[in-house]
């Protein structure tokens, strides 16, 4: 196969492998000379200094984010403590205030029931002359009422009653 | 193996230095490519990459890490130079693969100046940064005394072998895989076994796939350990 004879210009020179033949040695080293300068000034002019720039900025961007998110985080701790200390600060207040509250309540009240107990044991007291008042007219009465049905019991019995005497019966069966 | 015979595009009989062949234009079509894709493809200059850009931007780190590994600190700023190798050689392998293309890079001449490129360079630098302790690497002064000649011809060869081990391995590897999908091509015109060669042709062009990157990664890698040698630290 490598030593067929094909048509053109190589062929004259085809000893074996198109590579060993030198004749075209002079120009695919030119055009490669050409190529690798051609290729170097590409990279160097544009391709490299512009991946470069890409890269670094890329790791300073991530630099930066990281950073960034380690100041957040940091504020996150600081506002989880104020928030805490705000918390603990609104508890002790309300505790405070509570207690005020209940120590304000707690003497209204001890003077509410003062008062209160004064104006109990004052109608108690009347009350208690008011009932003496009652029982006492409540014995009259009753005394006055038996001595009237005494005096018609008497008398409708055909008696001839004597006030004196039914009288003194009467309060003589009324205590008894 | 006419895929590797060197024509003149517009006629003509001979092939003159400046004369516009095959070669000219594959080697154009490869500047295209690497145009398209490491200026084109990342003209967005995205914080977050477009696909171009992510493989422009991965072949860059992967050469620049390279570089910085193999050859240390001080190796960097030859970092561009190696880039244009390894992307030349790496989309000339690759547009080889394209049927009816032509492979700069299976050929001894491209492979053997760039090897030769890479030679020179690396040798110069040498020269003029370390001055005479340039040569101190042929003298491996952590053998015994009476080994340290023997071993500095060793060495001596083994350095003047290097541009023609790096420069054969990569014409030899494209050329072999050409030519191994040629003769399978040229079997799949026989009816009874042109499945088997069809299939046999689709197989080794994977592995010719594999090899274009390879051998691309394999000429800038060494390219790395010869350039240490130039400006790197001490050797052995």
């Amino acid at each position: 196969m490598a030593t067929e004879a094909h048509g053109g210009a190589a062929a004259e020179h085809a000893v074996g492998m198109p590579q060993l033949d030198v004749t075209t040695w002079p120009n695919q080293i030119f055009w490669l000379l050409v190529t690798l300068v051609v290729i170097y000034f590409v990279l160097t002019r544009i391709a490299l200094p512009r991946i470069g720039a890409v890269l670094a900025e890329r790791r300073g961007t991530i630099t930066n984010d990281l950073t960034a998110a380690e100041e957040l985080k940091q504020k996150a701790v600081e506002a989880e403590r104020a928030y805490n200390e705000a918390l603990a600060r609104a508890r002790a207040d309300a505790a405070k205030i509570v207690a005020e509250a209940r120590a304000e309540i707690q003497k209204d009240l001890a003077a509410a029931t003062a008062q209160a107990d004064a104006e109990i044991s004052a109608k108690a007291s009347q009350s208690e002359a008011r009932i003496g008042e009652i029982r006492a007219g409540a014995v009259a009465a009753v005394t006055e009422v038996a001595t009237d049905t005494a005096h018609e019991l008497v008398a409708a019995l055909g008696g001839k009653s004597d006030a004196q005497g039914v009288s003194a019966a009467v309060s003589a069966r009324l205590k008894g | 193996m006419d895929q590797f015979v060197v024509k003149p595009l517009f006629g003509g009989e001979h092939v003159e230095w400046y004369t516009i062949t095959n070669v000219t234009l594959w080697l154009g079509i490869a500047v295209l490519a690497i145009i398209a894709l490491m200026v084109i493809g990342t003209r967005g200059r995205a914080v977050i990459p477009s696909r171009s850009q992510s493989i422009a931007e991965l072949l860059y780190g992967f050469i620049h890490n390279m570089v910085e590994e193999v050859t240390g600190h001080d190796g960097v700023k030859y970092f561009p130079y190696v880039m244009t190798l390894f992307m030349f050689v790496l989309v000339a392998n690759l547009l080889g693969l394209i049927p009816m293309s032509f492979t700069t890079t299976s050929h001894v001449a491209v492979t053997v100046t760039l090897a030769l490129l890479v030679f020179l360079g690396v040798t110069l630098l040498g020269l003029v940064k370390k001055g005479p302790a340039f040569l101190a690497m042929f003298w491996v002064s952590s053998a015994p005394l009476a080994l340290r000649p023997v071993l500095a011809i060793i060495e001596v060869i083994s350095y003047f072998v290097r541009p023609v081990s790096h420069s054969i391995r990569l014409a030899g590897n494209l050329m072999a895989g050409h030519a191994v999908i040629k003769v399978f091509a040229g079997f799949a015109s026989m009816a009874v076994i042109s499945p088997v060669a069809i299939g046999a042709v689709s197989a080794i062009y994977a592995l010719e796939l594999l090899v274009a990157v390879v051998q691309a990664y394999v000429f800038t890698i060494l390219t790395c350990v010869y350039l240490k040698d130039a400006v790197g630290d001490a050797h052995h």
